[in-house]
């Protein structure tokens, strides 16, 4: 257990805190590429999978996507894209060496839980809801923006919950690809044998996800709130394990 | 763009499509010439996954039975494979080596740790699943609780059981690949090298074998569920 120790050491030591390589700025490099990916994804993906689930098609894109997600490992998808000459391993902008890389990477895998909760959410709005809202007179925009966004909004909301654990667990993975983020303490504490550094690194990834998951089930619970749940039938979004 | 070199009887030689020189991400000699790694990684990689795998359904199995018998312990089961399934998995690996080391048990119980949250969910929502009608007759019938569970419940929830078994499995083959941080990752060492040494022609034959590896295993069990569960045959999907 000498090594629960050194790592404690390392954890405490103000110096790892600072500077370029400085727990501080992986962290802050890692939340902010994180919040990026997620925000991209969010803008580009989630309208198109709720309007289709409005429609009620394209279902199975919403199924596939998940399946997908799931046998791509995300250690290959961002080893090929640094590989590629473009995005390749270039600095871009806050985000760091092959930021531009990585950041295709966490929006490709936040599609799966964003799209098929996306997609269930509305679709799975109770028929008899929808029926009200049209026998009331209201055309498809109005029953959508009306009535099925409010009622999907809990699953919605779940949906980003997962991505954005998801996205974290990624982000990590990006050192390992000598991408940014705080992975680059796990690797290099692996591949100098500095393993009470690797090991910090490992512990401050784990606690920053655990913030993140409390953060998103604080968001969850708020998205409920005054909705009835006899109005859809809930269906949790698939997780996707830890990247 | 073609380079060719000359051989040493004068004649001109084409380098191979993985050379240094044409690095193509798409190459056959590649193959013909290194299949022996592919398949030793690829044997390295069904290793972890199945002992994973097996771990992991071996402490779901209790884990499950003791969260449906005692339901105040049920929340903290469900809690914390949940909060096991929150940590990355390069951040999980080296969390374990202080215990286990710079091995392979580092990567098998880390992975087995992230199947247990799927596999324990879907034994409970299987067993969940069996109609209470079902259980009264087999009391009725003098079953007691043992044989119940293994003749009537467990095959009873076994579509629901197979359907996390496999997701569990696929999510594990890709996961597998992480394991190269201690160097146990199947072909994610060979992805590893790949990117370390701009090596196209690996990196790409490992991504693609790890992805068609998923899918197959993905299809056994589709075929494994429905060899194992006769009764359910004309409404299977």
């Amino acid at each position: 257990m000498r090594l629960a120790g050194q790592t404690w050491e390392y954890l405490t030591d103000p110096a790892n805190w600072q500077g370029s390589n400085g727990i501080w700025t992986l962290l802050l490099q890692q939340l902010l590429l994180t919040a990026t990916a997620l925000a991209i994804t969010m803008v580009l993906a989630l309208p198109i999978a709720m309007w289709l689930g409005h429609l009620g098609r394209g279902g199975f894109v919403a199924i596939n996507t998940s399946n997908i997600g799931r046998a791509v490992p995300t250690f290959a998808l961002l080893a090929i894209l640094v590989t590629l000459d473009h995005p390749g391993v270039k600095t871009f902008g806050p985000y760091g060496r092959a930021g531009l890389a990585t950041l295709i990477a966490l929006a490709l895998f936040a599609l799966p839980p964003i799209v098929t909760n996306g997609y269930v959410a509305v679709d799975e709005v109770a028929d008899e809801v929808k029926e009200s809202a049209r026998g009331m007179g209201m055309t498809g925009w109005q029953q959508f923006s009306r009535v099925e966004l409010p009622l999907a909004l809990p699953l919605v909301v779940s949906g980003l919950r997962l991505a954005l654990v998801q996205v974290w667990a990624t982000a990590t993975i990006a050192a390992l690809v000598a991408g940014p983020g705080l992975g680059n303490l796990i690797t290099a504490g692996f591949y100098q044998t500095n393993y009470p550094k690797g090991i910090a690194g490992a512990v401050v990834v784990a606690v920053v996800a655990f913030l993140l998951e409390l953060i998103g089930s604080a968001a969850e619970r708020a998205s409920q709130t005054g909705r009835r749940s006899t109005a859809r039938r809930g269906v949790r979004g698939h997780r996707t394990v830890g990247g | 763009m073609s380079v060719t070199l000359p051989a040493a009887d004068g004649s001109a030689i084409e380098p191979s499509c993985y050379s240094r020189l044409t690095n193509h991400w798409v190459c056959m000699d590649y193959l013909r010439d290194r299949h022996q790694d592919l398949a030793s990684a690829l044997v390295q990689h069904l290793q972890i996954t199945f002992a994973a795998l097996a771990l992991s359904i071996v402490l779901a199995l209790p884990l499950a039975l003791i969260a449906r018998r005692i339901p105040r312990l049920q929340g903290a089961i469900l809690g914390a494979t949940t909060a096991i399934y929150t940590i990355p998995s390069l951040a999980l690996f080296p969390l374990l080596v202080p215990f286990t080391g710079i091995t392979k048990t580092t990567v098998v119980i880390g992975l087995a740790l992230y199947a247990l949250t799927i596999l324990v969910r879907s034994i409970l929502a299987g067993l969940a699943g069996v109609p209470d009608e079902v259980r009264e007759s087999a009391t009725g019938l003098g079953y007691g609780a043992g044989r119940m569970l293994l003749q009537i419940e467990l095959p009873l929830a076994l579509p629901v059981m197979m359907a996390g078994l496999r997701v569990a499995t696929v999510s594990t083959i890709a996961l597998t690949t992480v394991g190269t941080l201690v160097s146990y990752g199947g072909l994610g060492n060979l992805i590893q090298d790949g990117v370390q040494n701009n090596f196209k022609a690996e990196l790409l034959a490992a991504s693609v074998l790890c992805v068609v590896l998923a899918f197959a295993l993905d299809a056994v069990l589709v075929l494994v569920q429905w060899l194992v569960t006769p009764w359910n045959r004309k409404r299977a999907a």
